[in-house]
């Protein structure tokens, strides 16, 4: 029983059969690395090599190794913080909040996301941890008695908040990917030969058998999971913009910044997603799976929240010149014509105006296209976020103490450092796990592939036979 | 060590597992598991799976997450080393907010996680007692347990080939 809708366009093509998923998918986690992922790990580790020196650096002369001065104390690193953040949140969006809409359309792309989400948080959370210049004292934000007297942190603080925000972020995605590849390493675990792999895929998939109890229940969880993810992320990006909004300087001080940073994140989020996702159907031969449905459906999201988001910067002009606050009112005209326009203008450029190219079906559905105004959205929305954070700082309200910032090596060399790194962590993941989800493909395969796979006469003799009883045996 | 024997039935396609189980039931067989590669909708209804309790305990979990994170807060902030921080009061509920958002949601994922991983009896293990490895594939398996003098085994074979199983076979596991 295959339906072939004469509206939608199928999800997956190719006239595939559930064996055909568990072929695709597996081949590259059975087959020996090729040579352009072995190239590509090699390059990433030279960038994690970089990170890690940044990082000794860091730690051994201390924070004076980064550009910051007296005035501008946040740069980079917050930057970054924001910016690896936010795009952890496309992921959780795809897994959580399109799980709740039923799109269909999640199924080929949540697992790599919700990787891209873990492996992103993980590179954010390497910011403020080197900012506090002493990371090994890092559980002092945590609210556990100490040598001083039962002195406490302060709850009132937004940095606070951050801490319990990132960790329940990172610990909840982190349970909710692991939880849907459980199935999946079983399927791999049943299918391995060389006795590593079996005992490996066999721990990692801790005894998932897929019995009928065991999946209702399951997708009882992965429900809830989902139900309980939404606000949460939701709300990092909110508690993020926090730490920003709930300070009194000019350009931070702003009510717009929880919704507005959100639809940021998302931009980004899926603006990345689309970069790695292009990348990997092409490396994999995975383009049955995720196909131009699939990157026109993540575009027309890449429109609506970059509308959302230079809706946003226009809100902030016309909300500094409504209320009258002169200082307000000169964060932003130095913004855009200050020293740092150069920094606003690459802003607007890549994030308002090139998404909305978008609205032509024929760059929304081009490859080449989508590719390169992913990668400037990319730029754009770390530029925002160097925006928000250096031009407000550089010159606030006391001129004698207005300053330039500028980046020392160090500072590049752990940015850079953490793109070694995720995409480290990236390639492990592309090439050890199941990068699409199978089962959750193999249940959309019947209502929305292509070609339908032939069925023999007999089976489908049985399959048209008109359900009855339904719920006899259901008390 | 006791040895358990059963029939499988081997189907390739959902709806026609779908028919099978509830005719099997009808002739008054008891199913033992049915092992799908992914989760099929309606199984529930005719196996005749009682609802999962799991979202009244992931409910509990949020609130002892909750509770906890409010009297940590209202404790900490309030009573034992009470300072006036910007001008707020020291239990300054708008401010504990975020905080107790954050801890409902880790209470509510990880306990429900857990929850879900004791009931099923799932932890990492090196030997895994599939009685098909393509239920994880592309069959769809059904397992029927062999009691010695009481399951008649050839009665049992007609009745999953007549249900449209496409192999029959039979597997003893070591409990």
């Amino acid at each position: 029983m295959q339906h072939v809708s004469p509206i939608r366009e199928p999800l997956v093509t190719g006239g595939k059969t559930y064996h055909d998923i568990t072929e695709d998918v597996s081949r590259q986690v059975e087959a020996k690395p090729n040579i352009r992922w072995a190239i590509a790990l090699a390059v990433a580790l030279f960038f994690l090599g970089i990170f890690i020196y940044s990082v000794y650096r860091t730690l051994w002369y201390g924070i004076g190794e980064w550009g910051l001065n007296k005035t501008v104390g946040w740069a980079w690193d917050i930057t970054n913080f924001v910016w690896w953040v936010g795009i952890g949140h496309a992921g959780t969006l795809i897994s959580a909040i399109l799980l709740l809409f039923r799109q269909k359309w999640r199924s080929s792309i949540n697992r790599a996301a919700e990787a891209m989400t873990i492996f992103a948080v993980i590179c954010a959370a390497m910011f403020p941890v080197l900012h506090m210049g002493r990371p090994w004292l890092a559980y002092w934000v945590l609210p556990l008695p100490n040598t001083f007297g039962s002195l406490w942190v302060n709850f009132n603080s937004p940095l606070l908040w951050d801490v319990f925000a990132i960790s329940t972020y990172f610990t909840v995605s982190l349970v909710f990917w692991y939880l849907g590849l459980v199935p999946d390493f079983a399927t791999i675990r049943d299918r391995a030969t060389g006795p590593i792999a079996r005992r490996a895929y066999a721990l990692l998939s801790l005894g998932w058998k897929g019995s009928a109890k065991h999946w209702s229940r399951y997708e009882t969880v992965s429900l809830i999971l989902a139900g309980v993810s939404t606000p949460l992320v939701l709300s990092v990006h909110t508690i993020v913009s926090m730490d920003f909004a709930t300070a009194v300087i000019p350009g931070w001080h702003t009510t717009i910044f929880p919704p507005y940073f959100v639809a940021g994140a998302i931009f980004s989020g899926f603006a990345m997603v689309l970069t790695l996702m292009i990348i990997t159907r092409d490396v994999f031969r995975l383009k049955d799976y995720i196909t131009l449905e699939h990157i026109e459906s993540m575009n027309k999201v890449i429109i609506l929240t970059g509308s959302i988001v230079g809706v946003a910067y226009i809100t902030e002009f016309f909300i500094a010149w409504y209320s009258g606050v002169e200082y307000e009112q000169y964060a932003f005209i130095n913004r855009a014509t200050g020293p740092y326009w150069w920094a606003y203008w690459s802003m607007m450029t890549c994030n308002v105006i090139t998404p909305q190219l978008f609205w032509i079906r024929k760059i929304r559905r081009s490859i080449v296209a989508t590719f390169i105004i992913t990668i400037f959205v990319n730029i754009g929305m770390w530029f925002e976020r160097f925006v928000i954070i250096v031009t407000s700082l550089h010159r606030d309200y006391l001129p004698s103490s207005w300053v330039m910032f500028s980046p020392s090596s160090i500072d590049i060399g752990i940015y850079v450092g953490t793109l070694g790194l995720f995409f480290t962590l990236f390639l492990l993941f592309a090439k050890y796990f199941p990068v699409v989800n199978m089962f959750e493909v193999k249940t959309i395969l019947k209502s929305s592939s292509g070609v339908p796979h032939s069925l023999d006469p007999e089976k489908s003799m049985h399959a048209t036979t008109p359900v009855t009883h339904q719920n006899k045996h259901h008390d | 060590m006791t040895n358990k024997k059963f029939i499988l039935g081997v189907f390739e396609d959902e709806e026609v597992l779908l028919h099978a189980i509830e005719n099997i039931r009808a002739a008054g067989t008891k199913i033992y598991e049915v092992f799908t590669p992914f989760p099929v909708h309606g199984i529930d209804d005719v196996l005749g799976i009682k609802r999962s309790r799991l979202p009244i305990a992931a409910f509990l979990y949020g609130c002892c997450g909750l509770a906890f994170a409010l009297w940590m807060q209202i404790y900490m902030m309030g009573y034992d080393w009470p300072m006036i921080i910007g001008g707020k009061p020291h239990v300054a509920l708008p401010s504990f907010i975020p905080v107790s958002f954050e801890l409902t949601v880790f209470c509510t994922a990880h306990g429900m996680v857990l929850t879900f991983l004791i009931v099923c009896g799932l932890y990492p293990r090196l030997k895994v007692p599939v009685l098909d490895v393509r239920s994880t594939d592309d069959k769809f398996v059904m397992a029927i347990e062999v009691k010695e003098g009481v399951t008649d085994i050839t009665k049992v074979n007609d009745l999953l080939r007549s249900n449209g199983a496409v192999e029959v076979n039979q597997k003893e596991v070591e409990e």
